[in-house]
């Protein structure tokens, strides 16, 4: 049998901010995560519990005061803030709560430029690449409006287009249906679903919707900074939606 | 997006283009600044040369002048002076000592263009029962007309001189009540006397030069003077007028012969001239300070706003120095683009100037000219400011935590 290497591997994460001093506060307590090609892993947790935190150091936007991380077995901790930065737009994706799209480009800009900060100028294959990501997203007929002219369901599909454009391993996401209406959730989770089943892409998304974690293949609960142990999925089918419940 | 244009100057530009308003009255703000700079700049160099021309055109470069008359004290034997007090002599007209020898010594030099042999003496000019004190300038007309631009200012009459011609001044004309074609008594302190014809009279703009100075032909007034064959100053001008003071000592120290370069003689419009650069240099660079600092204030400003996509960015993969560079780019933008329109603005100045300050007679007060020169170097200067005002917030942008950026 062939050992999958993970895509995320956490040892021992502790994070302290101010450390050092009496006015340290360790936020996560020695967290271990391991994270397979493919998974479809929701991170849930009450408000403060540590979960963006942890989150920002998955995706190398943080370091944390101790312990290992490694992303596709390459470890993160000796890296300098330049090829930890390359590490992070090569293999990981991310989509925001707020959309976070940048107002200044098109739909299509904004999915070609992850592409372009890595290769600097851009080209045509970085254009058919956008363009087919718009079009898996079904967002073809958009994709020359600047973002503040798209619906927030729209935008945020713009945003997964936009993180799946360097064909990412991991995909982290920040409450992606946070701020959308029942339709636009349901749209959101599927492309993120597609996405997941047809390249194989390992998502890890922080949500406070059991709904959404439900339909997730594990859940990863977090309560003041430790992982507990994880709520089964038929607890959170009782804990989702009456509507959800019923699908 | 062009094939051509990298990462950075595709982002800078969008920034500023959704910033429209901010950008738009940022490079107001450049341009209003760079305006003055040009303009003045134009107007001080167009003053100054138009003082260094007049100047240089009513005086030589150089002048070689008779060595002073001293006096030996008397000795009587080794190391004794028997005369305490020396007397200075009154000094008399005096030729400069094979002054032709000089005169072929210098006109040998390359970086001499004209050489002038003149006679200086002092006279009085009587007509009927007027007379005046009149300073006499004797001329060979072909060689000192390149160094003084005397017809340039004849009203009345050609600038011609023969034996028994003289050139005077319009106020001279007036208080004798002459015009061309009338003659003037002309007697010297040596006690010479000649009838001289007046052929043209002048306007140098300046009263006492048009009371005093008149020119005739040199050997007239060796005669008057009293200096037959002899000259008493030698007028020289150079293929670079600045060079006159170094060319003057070396001349100096060659002949033996006292040589004045006009930049020791106008030794206090130099002053003037420097005082003046010292004013608008400092006007300029706190001009520049100020549009400096407003531009800074307007990045520090546009980096909190774009925070959050600077965070977007650097989650994507944006480098720190891809950030850096970025908010440079749109600070030597915003400067180039002010410094251009500046630079026009300023143009548009100077021609208003041009049209709008004339003289009675409708010419120009003075020739202004913007050179290309100016506008390089401005824009160029503007630039590198501009970038220098965007490195604080450029470095600001760079080093924001991306966590802390995309929170907001």
């Amino acid at each position: 049998m062939v050992e999958v290497s993970p895509v995320v591997k956490l040892d021992g994460i502790r994070k302290a901010y101010n450390a050092g001093t009496p006015f340290e506060v360790e936020i996560l307590h020695g967290i271990d995560l391991t994270l397979n090609p493919g998974e479809f892993v929701a991170l849930t947790g009450p408000s403060g519990s540590g979960k963006s935190t942890l989150l920002n150091i998955v995706g190398l936007l943080d370091r944390p005061t101790s312990g290992e991380v490694a992303i596709n077995s390459q470890s993160a901790g000796a890296l300098n803030d330049a090829q930890l930065t390359k590490l992070r737009g090569q293999s990981i994706g991310f989509v925001f709560q707020y959309h976070c799209l940048i107002t200044a480009f098109t739909a299509l800009e904004n999915v070609m430029m992850p592409l372009l900060v890595d290769n600097e100028f851009p080209n045509d294959a970085m254009r058919a690449r956008a363009h087919d990501l718009l079009a898996t997203m079904e967002l073809t007929k958009w994709e020359n409006n600047l973002a503040n002219n798209m619906s927030g369901g729209q935008q945020q599909r713009v945003a997964i287009a936009r993180a799946l454009a360097m064909n990412p391993s991991l995909i982290l996401a920040d409450e992606p249906t946070g701020n959308l209406d029942t339709k636009s959730t349901e749209t959101v989770l599927d492309m993120m679903r597609k996405v997941n089943i047809e390249n194989k892409t390992t998502f890890l998304i922080v949500t406070h919707n059991m709904d959404l974690a439900s339909r997730c293949d594990r859940i990863v609960d977090v309560v003041d900074g430790q992982i507990v142990a994880a709520p089964s999925k038929t607890l959170a089918n009782t804990m989702r939606s009456p509507s959800a419940a019923l699908k | 997006m062009s094939p051509w244009i990298p990462f950075e100057w595709i982002a800078a530009t969008r920034f500023l283009r959704e910033g429209w308003m901010q950008t738009l009255l940022t490079i107001a703000g450049i341009a209003i600044g760079v305006s003055v700079i040009v303009f003045m700049s134009t107007l001080i160099t167009g003053l100054q040369s138009n003082f260094l021309k007049e100047l240089l055109a009513s005086q030589p470069q150089i002048q070689l002048i008779a060595p002073d008359e001293i006096a030996r004290p008397l000795r009587s034997g080794v190391g004794m002076i028997e005369a305490a007090t020396v007397q200075q002599p009154a000094q008399r007209p005096r030729s400069i000592d094979q002054w032709q020898q000089v005169v072929q010594l210098l006109r040998e030099r390359t970086d001499v263009v004209t050489v002038s042999p003149t006679v200086s003496a002092s006279a009085l000019a009587v007509r009927g029962d007027a007379s005046r004190s009149i300073s006499i300038t004797g001329i060979e007309p072909d060689l000192y007309f390149k160094i003084v631009k005397l017809p340039e200012h004849i009203i009345l009459g050609l600038p011609t001189l023969s034996g028994d011609d003289i050139i005077i001044g319009k106020d001279l004309a007036q208080n004798l009540s002459v015009s061309i074609g009338d003659k003037v008594n002309v007697t010297a302190a040596s006690g010479s006397t000649r009838a001289l014809t007046i052929t043209a009279i002048f306007d140098l703009g300046n009263k006492g030069a048009n009371t005093r100075s008149t020119f005739v032909a040199l050997r007239t007034a060796q005669a008057l003077a009293n200096l037959a064959g002899g000259v008493s100053t030698i007028d020289v001008t150079l293929q670079d007028a600045y060079t006159a003071e170094t060319i003057a000592q070396d001349v100096q120290g060659s002949t033996g012969i006292q040589a004045d370069s006009w930049i020791k003689t106008n030794a206090n419009f130099f002053e003037i001239l420097r005082t003046q650069n010292i004013s608008f240099g400092s006007i300029q660079f706190f001009v520049g300070l100020s549009v400096a600092f407003g531009m800074a204030s307007v990045l520090v400003n546009s980096v909190i706003q774009r925070s959050k996509d600077i965070g977007i960015l650097r989650a994507m993969g944006t480098t720190r120095q891809q950030i850096l560079r970025l908010f440079l780019l749109q600070g030597g933008m915003l400067a180039l683009l002010g410094s251009a329109l500046g630079s026009a603005l300023g143009g548009g100045l100077v021609l208003l100037f041009r049209a709008v300050m004339l003289r009675p007679d409708g010419t120009q007060l003075f020739p202004l000219i913007l050179e290309t020169q100016l506008i390089v170097y401005v824009m160029i200067g503007a630039t590198l400011a501009g970038i220098a005002a965007a490195a604080v917030p450029a470095l600001q942008a760079a080093r924001l935590d991306p966590v802390v950026a995309i929170r907001g």
